[in-house]
């Protein structure tokens, strides 16, 4: 069986995909995913989940070409800003 | 020599020769994650080891690495489960799966004695522990109907306790893991 490791670093951040391991069941599968993502302090929690559980789309249909539908060629930078002048905001800050 | 420091001793070695003959199965264990995480195992014990040295080696006025690599092979006081070379997984984990059996007990014992000093080294060790106790009896469960496993288990189960004397494969241990040390030229500092 395979699993795949997310990883979390610090407490509140978003799990990132970290490896996947093999193992026999999911005894197995904790006690590697231990050993190789968390033994080194490097992480603050792991998901560990068996690949055949994850759902996974890659087909995206737009039969009819509705580019539309996209935000490329459309830079909303510019007008925000401007409404924000406007308005008398400030942007808030860079995440 | 004193009561503690021989007890002390008779563990170490055991952890040291342990470690030692688990990482030999380092980069050719049967897969990849197994072989991470057997390795770590091996490392604990080596660790555990050391601990256990340090404090002996205060009761006897000397050093970790001198007691753990200038004594004699006679001289080690681990049990014969522990000295062979077993290459072989199914034999590998009957010895880990009796020898976490043993260890658990010991540690057990040891955490409740009236020495702090002793008791609170065994509860640091014993945290590590149950994950090799886990890593182990998980192995057990998935090898219990394999016959090769069960001879293994029937096999190595009368040298848990053995320490009377030693099997030949110590000596060549000792000779494979003193060798840097005896190496060492006179004056050498490490």
């Amino acid at each position: 069986m395979i699993y795949e490791v997310f990883r979390q670093e610090r407490k509140g951040q978003a799990f990132q995909h970290a490896g996947s391991i093999e193992a026999a069941d999911e005894r197995f599968a904790e006690s590697y995913a231990r050993e190789q993502y968390g033994r080194r302090g490097e992480s603050q929690a792991l998901w560990v989940v068996a690949r055949d559980s994850i759902m996974r789309i890659e087909e995206f249909v737009d039969e009819l070409n509705r580019n539309y539908h996209r935000v490329d060629g459309y830079p909303l930078k510019e007008k925000l800003k401007e409404a924000r002048e406007r308005a008398g905001t400030a942007a808030p800050r860079d995440r | 020599m004193k009561e503690r420091a021989q007890l002390l001793l008779e563990i170490a070695d055991d952890e040291l020769i342990l470690g030692w003959r688990d990482s030999e199965w380092t980069g050719i264990a049967p897969f990849l994650e197994e072989d991470v995480a057997f390795s770590s195992i091996a490392q604990n014990e080596v660790g555990h080891a050391r601990a256990l040295y340090e404090l002996a080696a205060r009761d006897l006025g000397t050093t970790a690495d001198e007691l753990a690599f200038d004594r004699k092979p006679e001289e080690y006081r681990c049990s014969e489960l522990v000295e062979l070379r077993l290459p072989e997984w199914e034999r590998t984990i009957a010895r880990h799966v009796l020898y976490e059996q043993a260890d658990a007990e010991r540690l057990a014992r040891l955490k409740t004695s009236d020495d702090a000093e002793l008791a609170g080294l065994a509860a640091k060790i014993d945290r590590e522990e149950v994950y090799h106790r886990l890593h182990a009896e998980m192995w057990a469960e998935r090898l219990q109907a394999e016959p090769r496993f069960i001879a293994a288990l029937d096999e190595l189960r009368p040298l848990v306790d053995r320490r009377k004397g030693h099997s030949p494969e110590l000596a060549e241990l000792w000779d494979e893991m003193t060798s840097v040390r005896r190496s060492q030229p006179a004056g050498t500092k490490w």
